[in-house]
């Protein structure tokens, strides 16, 4: 029997995520990050590359405010273009950890008074699915995506991300999933069938809307065919960006639905989008270990 | 760099005889396309013929939705005919089965016509189930999807069963559907390359390429040399990704979990790898039209190191899957796809590769840099079954690696400072561009007017494959299902876009 000792001969290849920071080196493409612009005047206008970038954005993910440009990750598709027009002010990052629980909180840099909103969100979340947190099972429904959302998904189960571990299951049944993990810009001919997934789940339940297809319709957006995203059919708990998520992305995502991260804390950094390193919370228990 | 094919104008009519004549004459038969040409509709039928694509075009002028339909002398158009009537609400006279395939518009909604300028309101799809296929005593349909059970993408199988054999199978793509052709125009030829890289996302690269070349025939220009080696390397490896993604869906099925997740790993290191040489994972951004977006971002040595023990581990893992019978007899003698019905409906790819055709686009229409490097020759593989598929898929592998070894020689050899892209800006007129995908031959239609697409249609591999599916059913029960469908490696968003 062969199979048995080649398994064993090759180690432990998992990542001891989130109770370790872990993630890509550098270079990798997780999110853009958004500085605020040196305005040029004193009325607070933007350099010429700032609004030349928010020209060039292909999904019109990137606002000017006085003084700042703003960018929706909720609808970047991580093209890069911003960050080649305007270097000074847009830059890729590595940070994975860019999921929250309501679409305004994709909006970075965040706004003050959007705090408390999501401070109060994630208490909501916290409380709805406090039961669950030790044995959580996953429904995932493709609404339309391009595929390549399916394989970042089935990657959370390769022995690298291998979520078991953490106590997260994928089910075949919706009668038995706590959360269901929606992908996809929202065709018009799954909604009917997503609604009712979501109908016949038990509570309590959160929805992940996973990639900016779900969450916007994302390069998609909304044709005669799609809705843009997923949200006007099922209550989405939590938002994931990215075009695809990374398997990081949305093993974050799944500890924020089942409420093992995001206590309020005090905000990190321009990028506002994780509030801490999830290993700095209060670690799953990790069974067998 | 070749122009595009010649086009030869019929009567809408003649169209089916024009095209028959030619595939009974020995070409392949790759697709039918529609543009709308002011308020009219010119078809085109593309067939490949030695290493040659050759088109076949006739008007339909305004008003006239009617013409002789292709499908009862080439099987394979039965699949286009049925989209351009969901899309282009055009009526193929004699068409066996005119179903709904990618939009189920309910009576009297009009069809979008992509292209013809146009603005659609949101369609809602007629759901409405099917009447069934077969008929007789105990006789019942078994509905597979949309919503599946495990992480796939959406798509319904109708399987009319008496109980364990598979008569009959119908596959319904249009819960997936997303009216790209539709949203593309009006983009750039910047724009549409993003497009393309999501119309089938597990292909980005691939269908970047062909749309991009498509760009390229357009405005004339030529790639320069280090962006086309550039090109090999990101679609090589996607190929690796997707080859190994088949073989990781059977290992679940057959319940070998440590080869799962041995094959699993290797999966994700190659996904790794292509993140480290350009940021994504999908090689997303990289082609442009034009070139390149720039150069691989990894040293050559430490590139080629980590190629060195990824082929490595590959190559020995699956060696000892072959080796494992209990997966083998999985695959041997599932899903039959024989020679004649391969060659009916025009297969492509490696599941064509595997039922005797041999048709490998990098091979007889080269693009990219794939013209000058060396492809390590393939043995003939028979049987038409989910083994020889698993074979074709490894031995290419093999030929991936192969190929992406030789582009970053090439490139580590150059010196002096590189130009990676060419402009396209402002072009106007047709074109087609097509790509070997991992799934197949991808063949794609563009139509610019000063630098913006006024039509986009990729036709991916898969739509063409999945039209043959059900041919590979007739020997095989109910439990062969999730490895003959893994064996046929189709991503539905491709299919359905």
């Amino acid at each position: 029997m062969p199979w048995v000792p080649r398994g064993l001969a090759e180690g432990i290849v998992t990542t001891r995520y989130p109770r370790r920071p872990d993630g890509y080196g550098d270079g990798f493409h997780g999110t853009i990050v958004a500085s605020p612009a040196q305005p040029v005047d004193a009325a607070g206008s933007l350099p010429a590359e700032v609004g030349e970038a928010a020209r060039a954005c292909p999904t019109g993910a990137i606002t000017l405010e006085p003084g700042r440009p703003r960018l929706d990750r909720g609808r970047c598709i991580l093209c890069g273009r911003c960050t080649q027009l305007a270097p000074a002010t847009f830059r890729f990052d590595p940070s994975f950890e860019t999921a929250t629980v309501l679409r305004r909180g994709l909006v970075v840099p965040p706004l003050d008074e959007d705090d408390a909103v999501l401070d109060a969100a994630r208490a909501e979340l916290r409380h709805r699915v406090r039961a669950l947190r030790r044995s959580v099972h996953v429904r995932h429904v493709d609404a339309g995506s391009d595929g390549s959302e399916e394989w970042e998904v089935a990657a959370l189960t390769n022995p690298v991300y291998d979520v078991h571990r953490l106590g997260v299951f994928f089910t075949a049944s919706p009668k038995h999933a706590d959360l269901l993990l929606v992908t996809g810009a929202g065709s018009a001919a799954m909604l009917p069938s997503l609604r009712h997934t979501y109908d016949v789940m038990p509570h309590p339940k959160a929805v992940i809307a996973a990639g900016v297809d779900a969450v916007s319709g994302g390069l998609v957006g909304s044709t005669y065919a799609t809705r843009g995203g997923v949200g006007e059919v099922v209550p989405v708990d939590v938002v994931v960006p990215g075009s695809p998520p990374s398997p990081f992305g949305l093993l974050y995502a799944i500890l924020l639905g089942i409420g093992l991260l995001g206590a309020p804390t005090k905000r990190r950094e321009e990028g506002g989008a994780a509030h801490r390193p999830a290993s700095a919370e209060d670690p799953p228990p990790e069974a067998g270990r | 760099m070749t122009g595009n094919p010649p086009f030869a104008v019929c009567p809408a009519d003649d169209l089916a005889s024009a095209v028959a004549g030619r595939v009974e004459k020995g070409a392949r038969f790759c697709g039918l396309f529609a543009r709308p040409d002011g308020s009219g509709l010119r078809l085109m039928a593309v067939v490949s013929c030695h290493g040659t694509l050759a088109a076949e075009e006739a008007i339909l002028p305004p008003g006239q939705r009617r013409y002789r339909s292709l499908t009862p002398e080439i099987p394979a158009a039965g699949w286009y005919e049925r989209e351009l009537h969901d899309l282009f609400g055009i009526e193929p006279e004699g068409h066996p089965r005119l179903d709904p395939l990618v939009l189920p518009r309910g009576p009297g909604t009009e069809a979008p016509c992509p292209g013809s300028g146009r603005t659609v309101a949101p369609i809602e799809p007629d759901l409405r189930p099917l009447p069934a296929h077969v008929r007789g005593e105990g006789v019942f349909t078994i509905p597979y999807g949309p919503v599946r059970s495990g992480v796939f993408e959406s798509v319904e199988y109708l399987v009319e069963t008496t109980g364990e054999d598979i008569p009959h199978l119908r596959t319904r793509v249009f819960y997936k559907h997303r009216g790209l052709q539709a949203r593309a125009v009006g983009l750039d030829t910047g724009d549409g390359a993003l497009l393309a890289e999501r119309m089938e996302g597990v292909a980005s690269v691939a269908h970047a390429i062909a749309y991009a070349t498509a760009v390229e025939r357009v405005a004339g220009v030529a790639v320069p040399e280090a962006a086309q080696l550039v090109r090999v390397v990101h679609a090589e490896l996607e190929r690796i990704a997707n080859h190994l993604d088949t073989m990781v869906r059977h290992t679940e099925g057959a319940g070998q979990a440590v080869a799962y997740a041995c094959l699993s790993h290797h999966k994700e290191r190659v996904q790794r790898l292509r993140a480290q040489l350009c940021g994504s994972r999908f090689g997303r951004g990289v082609v442009v039209p034009g070139g390149v977006a720039g150069p691989l971002r990894l040293d050559a040595d430490r590139f080629r190191e980590s190629l060195r023990t990824l082929a490595q581990a590959i190559d020995k893992d699956t060696r000892r899957l072959m080796g494992t019978p209990s997966f083998v007899d999985r695959l041997r003698g599932t899903g039959v796809l024989s020679h004649d019905d391969a060659r009916r409906f025009a297969v492509v790819g490696p599941v064509g590769r595997a039922s005797g055709l041999d048709e490998d686009v990098r091979l007889s229409r080269p693009y990219s840099a794939y013209g000058h490097l060396g492809h390590r020759p393939t043995a003939p593989v028979e049987g038409g079954d989910a083994l020889a598929r698993q074979t074709v898929r490894l031995a290419e592998i093999g030929g991936s690696f192969h190929l992406v070894r030789q582009a970053v020689d090439l490139l580590d050899g150059r010196s002096g400072p590189e130009v990676w892209r060419a402009p396209v800006e402002g072009a106007s007129g047709p074109g087609l561009g097509w790509a070997e995908t991992p799934q197949g031959e991808t063949l794609v239609l563009v139509e610019l007017v000063e630098g913006r697409l006024v039509r986009w249609h990729d036709r991916s591999a898969g739509f063409q494959n999945l039209a043959a599916f059900a041919a590979a059913f007739p020997k095989d029960i109910l439990t062969d299902f999730a490895f003959i469908e893994a064996s046929f490696g189709i991503s539905v968003a491709g299919v359905a876009s």
